[in-house]
């Protein structure tokens, strides 16, 4: 069965203020979703939103159809790290585990084989509080594991991890999108996101600003802007303004046109007879995206 | 697909085994228990000897009035604070750590996780509070018997309801500091609140007008319920179970508040 996430004029409001403000989205199963906004931008409001610790002030978020608190074993249908470090520091990682997978009857083999997945196995017998932070995310993700649930939610997941860990959860997250789950990451890291997700759910402000493929999302931003090389610079952008374009700027023979396709810059330049060495379709970065998508919904700064 | 929706359903027992498994996990809390079995009979070994003593030497008012059983539950004024901080710290250990969060999405019926922590958390404060009772009892009672004043036997009347009721009443004041600590769901400030309704009360009112003062004793919730654990009553005072009727009626309205904010606020 497939599960969805589904937001419906989500919004929350604290003393007055919106930290959610009329969201809408669904989280689709078989890809990683990012969820990504500036830092304020209610990715954990939402979230806490979704398993019930935080009440929505208007409007619904579901998991598949029923909202968290109906659900009859809340583990079993999704796992959730929202806090490494939200775990008693004097209980032993496997007493720790032991501990929620007791709440949804899941037994001490169960907690012995995700500590192994994890690479937890060697130090279960050990105080939680001893853990680095890198230990402390393969914790909280065990515990996610537990009910090997059809919905995985996490928060911030490559916070403080070394890059073997950030490797790590990449591969992990792609597993479990792969095996038909939903999963849902959120980050304030752009550029974790290129590579980590393959949809996009974007906030600022606490309001959505895309829900999109991430690549649609990084081409939308680039402005068509085309890089074409060559060493007749000068008759190769008087052909390309003639035929309609824009010349972004020149330097050292370098040509960054927009209003034309590279193809359309291509045939030009043979037209003309002039030598192409390079032409490159400029592919923005997600940053970049970013940056232009929520110029207007930071939380500082500007007011809208 | 690789893995597998089972229909399974969670329980309240799950709930209960979950709460178990957070209490008897943590090292710390055991120290902390057997300390108090340790040093609440240590303290009412002092108290039955001093009084002991002070009853051979003629300096007992009213001899009539003395009450071999309650002698020897000096310690209880030391178990019950080291009782009813086990019970804040059951709640608000997971507010400190943030253990709330997972707990609360691992049950997010939050009547259901209130219920089985009170429910474990007596339990074990029951057993805990009837070692007190029975250890400081027969301590006592053999001191007493040592220097030949008058001692209490469990087959007198009164005497066992005493002795259980000591620790009914210890796993009492437990789930007061349960429900406080719900309810404020800090350490300190919960703390403080359990200490000034089990202590400071009980002694400022010493410095109030005489009427105030009765009031106080009779239906103050710890001077009531502390009732159940003598033999003699004093004066003035509510009837035994009365008495404790009242404690009881007055911890779970504090646990009922607690319950609404654990229910209205977010975690």
């Amino acid at each position: 069965m497939a599960t969805t996430i589904e937001a419906s004029g989500l919004s929350k409001r604290y003393r007055g203020k919106p930290a959610v403000d009329d969201l809408t989205f669904t989280v689709e199963p078989g890809v990683v979703t990012g969820f990504l906004g500036p830092n304020g931008a209610g990715k954990t409001t939402t979230m806490r939103m979704i398993l019930g610790l935080a009440a929505p002030s208007a409007g619904t978020i579901t998991v598949g159809g029923r909202r968290y608190t109906d659900l009859p074993a809340p583990m079993h249908a999704v796992g959730a790290l929202l806090d490494a470090r939200a775990v008693h520091p004097n209980r032993t990682a496997r007493n720790h585990l032991r501990c929620l997978a007791r709440t949804n009857g899941i037994g001490p083999r169960r907690v012995d084989s995700v500590l192994e997945l994890v690479g937890l196995a060697e130090v279960a017998g050990k105080r939680a509080g001893t853990f680095s932070l890198g230990m402390s995310q393969r914790l909280g993700v065990a515990a996610a594991l537990l009910g090997d649930p059809a919905v995985l939610i996490f928060d911030e997941p490559v916070n403080g991890l070394d890059p073997e860990g950030i490797r790590w959860i990449r591969t992990l997250m792609h597993r479990m999108a792969g095996e038909g789950r939903t999963v849902l990451v959120s980050s304030h890291l752009m550029s974790e996101m290129a590579l980590t997700a393959e949809h996009l759910i974007v906030i600022g402000r606490g309001r959505l600003i895309a829900d999109t493929r991430t690549d649609e999302f990084m081409a939308a931003s680039s402005g068509g802007i085309v890089r074409a090389g060559t060493d007749r610079p000068a008759e190769l952008s008087r052909a390309l303004l003639a035929a309609g374009a824009r010349l972004e700027s020149e330097v050292d023979g370098q040509l960054r046109v927009t209003g034309l396709s590279n193809n359309e810059i291509g045939k030009i330049a043979a037209t003309n007879g002039i030598a192409l060495f390079e032409l490159i379709p400029e592919r923005g970065s997600l940053e970049d995206a970013f940056m232009e998508v929520t110029r207007h919904a930071v939380e500082y700064g500007v007011t809208s | 697909m690789s893995y597998v929706t089972r229909n399974y359903r969670a329980t309240f027992p799950d709930a209960l085994r979950s709460e178990w498994t957070k209490l008897s996990s943590l090292r710390s809390l055991w120290f902390t228990a057997l300390a108090t079995v340790l040093i609440g009979p240590g303290i009412g070994s002092l108290t039955a000897r001093a009084q002991g003593g002070a009853y051979l030497a003629g300096k007992v008012e009213d001899p009539a009035s003395f009450d071999p059983t309650a002698v020897s539950y000096g310690g209880i004024f030391v178990g019950q604070l080291a009782i009813g901080v086990l019970g804040v710290l059951a709640i608000t250990s997971e507010y400190a750590t943030g253990m709330i969060r997972p707990s609360l999405a691992a049950v997010p019926r939050r009547a259901r996780l209130l219920v089985a922590k009170c429910v474990v958390f007596a339990g074990a404060a029951f057993v805990l509070g009837q070692l007190i009772g029975f250890t400081s009892f027969l301590i006592g009672q053999s001191m007493l018997a040592a220097l030949g004043v008058p001692h209490a036997g469990l087959d007198q009347p009164d005497v066992l309801r005493a002795v259980v009721g000591a620790g009914l009443y210890l796993a009492t004041i437990g789930l007061l500091g349960l429900g406080l600590g719900t309810m404020l769901r800090s350490t300190a400030g919960a703390i403080g609140l359990l200490v000034t309704i089990i202590l400071l009360v009980r002694a400022v009112s010493l410095a109030f007008p005489q009427d105030w003062q009765i009031w106080i004793n009779k239906y103050w919730p710890t001077s009531a319920g502390e009732q159940i654990t003598r033999v003699i009553p004093q004066p003035g005072a509510l009837a035994p179970w009365t008495g404790f009727g009242l404690l009881c009626g007055f911890v779970l309205a504090v646990a009922v508040a607690g319950y609404a904010v654990l229910r209205g606020r977010d975690a």
